[in-house]
């Protein structure tokens, strides 16, 4: 199974201003439990997007009309709590192919990047940039450089590098999935198993 | 080279290491449930494999199952078909399962420490964040997202990053009616919500070497709530007493082979953490949450603090956590009413969290207003829970006992706490509507559930102590 290739996105994007948003956020309990991967979109932060009567919540980043493309801003400390990658899924579903935020909780950016995700995690300046920008420019355009490792307001030119992995970014530019890579190690893993020694 | 435990037992399970990424890491254990698994399964059979290390790894269903009637069928379908598929799944692939009908069936990470699952030094996953329960026995256990899932049952190896070092380290004693719960979330009203991402801490002192195992366990597990990867206990002879004779510890000659293995669990005197924190366990008083993530929480006799200090963004957030809350700075949170009450969870549902509980209201009443879910974590506490004449204790005070699961911790099942109600939970999260749409939750010891449960608020447990 490969992921679907990274390389450069340019885009408009959603911005959610809050901070510490949890995976119960993202996808609340009640939506876990379909046994395959599809359809967790629609309840991409359900219980925000949506009022108890059901009824789309105008004033949400996801349901207001200025809003669009397949960047997702948020606060910092993003993907904290449950470690259910239904959230990445979500996120995926809903159309993202990036999250930025000033921290990630780990998890969370591990589930992401084995969904074809890219978390780009900027400073507190840049991201509080990112907000005010979009505030008074909607439409404003995001360009996120896997190669470069580079995002760029596209508005203003300004930019500021960011960090992956280099493994991780030679997976997510190829297309590659860590368990074809774990699977053909097999010979090693079990050298490994001959000479532990602990229960 | 001096080493901190952490290091001695990741090292040791390191298979490769790939240049400028993860380490490809061994895994001893791997526990799954219904709710993070049957993606990974479907990702096995997509690839035409089986699972490679069957017998390491352990199953049972608790997210999704009800905690009444569980002898019937599950009725709610989007319920049932999760825990069949986990049967499925289970015994197509060799994997032992908990099912509903076996006795020890239980919330994951409760029923695999009482089977002797789960062993110091050992590399434990499991597709759930509170994984980081198992540090208590001095082994690497944390959370995992099924991806990593189906890696683990393709190659029984991970690829993670090796997180950085963090020691947290507790000294004095522990007030009276102060207990773990308390400890870990004063700890994390301190270093907050996401204080501990990118570490795996180790606790030390001479406060967690008082604590019992389940005492440890309980903080273990909410390690996660501060983000670290997980958190880790030195072994120590109440560690290797609570294993001996469990189903699956090992036994005879084996038992004598992995002590000395065991013996070796200990960070060198000298070891270098990246951080090192120290509290004193004598500040501690028991503990309450009032906002929107466990770091939110304070002394229970304290006001609420107000975020007019925080920088704009953190006040944004904090705002709004009381506004949900429907709560104010300033304001005490002594003799706030409140709705509901939940003993339980992989945080307080064992036998002495049961103890602390009827212990409590031995004698008392429960409030006519309240409505009290006691769901113990496991077939095995429910039993023990009998054995020792708990439940006398409890159906006198006005209380009864559910069938064991996760319950109201994540509301999955019919147990959610209605819109707008407050709720005192023993369990992990506050996150909004964690314990169901709208719902408010306070997070606190199973001793301060108990004296909510008996006066119908939040009540400090100290004054009225049996
Ligand atoms: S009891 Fe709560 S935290 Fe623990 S495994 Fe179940 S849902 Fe997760």
């Amino acid at each position: 199974m490969s992921l679907q290739k990274f390389t450069v996105i340019e885009s408009a994007v959603v911005p959610v201003q809050v901070e510490n948003i949890d995976t119960d956020q993202i996808i609340p309990a009640r939506f876990l439990k379909a046994t395959t991967r599809e359809g967790f979109g629609d309840n991409l932060f359900r219980d925000w997007r949506y009022d108890t009567q059901n009824k789309p919540v105008q004033s949400f980043p996801l349901n207001d009309a200025r809003y669009s493309g397949s960047i997702l801003v948020a606060g910092k400390n993003f993907g904290c709590g449950s470690s259910r990658e239904h959230a990445a899924w979500a996120i995926a579903g809903a159309g993202f192919r990036v999250v930025v935020s000033s921290f990630f909780a780990d998890i969370f950016k591990n589930n992401a990047l084995n969904n074809g995700i890219l978390p780009v995690q900027v400073s507190d300046a840049f991201l509080s940039k990112i907000f005010a920008l979009v505030a008074v420019k909607p439409k404003t355009k995001i360009r996120v450089d896997l190669e470069k490792c580079e995002i760029t307001l596209a508005e203003t030119g300004e930019k500021e590098s960011f960090e992956i992995n280099a493994y991780k970014r030679t997976c997510l530019l190829n297309g590659y999935d860590d368990i074809d890579y774990l699977i053909a190690m097999k010979d090693q893993i079990e050298a490994f198993e001959a000479k532990k020694t602990w229960v | 080279m001096m080493q901190t435990l952490f290091d001695k037992i990741w090292d040791g399970h390191i298979v490769s290491s790939i240049k400028d990424g993860p380490d490809v890491l061994y895994i001893d254990r791997h526990l799954l449930h219904e709710v993070t698994s049957p993606q990974a399964f479907l990702g096995l059979d997509a690839r035409g494999i089986k699972a490679a290390r069957p017998g390491q790894s352990f199953a049972t269903c608790d997210h999704n199952v009800p905690t009444l009637n569980q002898e019937k069928p599950i009725e709610d379908p989007s319920c049932r078909i999760p825990v069949e598929k986990l049967a499925e799944n289970t015994a197509r692939h060799g994997i032992t399962h908990f099912g509903l009908n076996n006795p020890n069936q239980g919330v994951i990470h409760v029923m695999a420490p009482e089977q002797g699952i789960v062993l110091p030094g050992q590399t434990i996953v499991c597709g759930d964040s509170h994984t980081a329960t198992h540090g208590a026995f001095g082994s690497i256990a944390f959370g995992i997202g099924t991806s990593e899932v189906e890696m683990v049952l393709a190659s029984q190896c991970i690829m993670q990053p090796k997180p950085k070092k963090m020691l947290i380290s507790v000294e004095g004693v522990l007030g009276k009616g102060v207990t773990s719960k308390d400890l870990i979330l004063y700890v994390i009203s301190k270093i907050t919500a996401g204080g501990g991402t990118g570490y795996f801490i180790e606790y030390a002192g001479q406060t967690i070497r008082s604590l019992s195992m389940e005492a440890r366990m309980t903080l273990c597990n909410m390690s996660i709530e501060m983000g670290a990867r997980g958190g880790i206990i030195a072994p120590d002879e109440k560690t290797f007493e609570y294993l001996k004779g469990r189903p699956y510890a090992p036994k005879g000659a084996e038992w004598d082979q992995a002590m000395v293995y065991w013996k070796t669990l200990f960070s060198d005197e000298g070891a270098v953490f990246d951080k090192v924190l120290t509290f004193d366990a004598s500040e501690i008083t028991p503990m309450i949450t009032y906002g929107t993530n466990p770091g939110m929480g304070m002394k229970i006799g304290d006001s609420i603090p107000s975020g007019a200090n925080l920088a704009e963004s953190d006040r944004i957030s904090f705002e709004k956590a009381l506004k949900y809350m429907n709560l104010e700075s300033g304001q005490s949170l002594l003799g706030k009413k409140i709705q509901y009450v939940f003993l339980g969870s992989c945080t307080n549902g064992r036998i002495e969290d049961f103890r602390l509980f009827a212990g409590f209201v031995k004698g008392k009443q429960k409030h006519p207003d309240v409505v009290a879910w006691l769901v113990p974590g496991s077939g095995n506490v429910a039993r023990q829970i009998r054995e020792e004449g708990l439940d006398k204790i409890l159906t006198a005070a006005g209380f009864s006992l559910r069938q064991p699961g996760c319950s109201a911790c994540l509301a999955m099942n019919d147990d959610k706490v209605p819109s707008g109600m407050y709720a005192v939970s023993t369990s992990n999260r506050n996150f909004e509507g964690r314990q169901g749409p709208g719902s408010r939750t306070f997070l606190a010891s199973p001793l301060v559930a108990a004296a909510a449960a008996v006066t119908g608020q939040i009540t400090d447990p100290r004054n009225d102590l049996n």
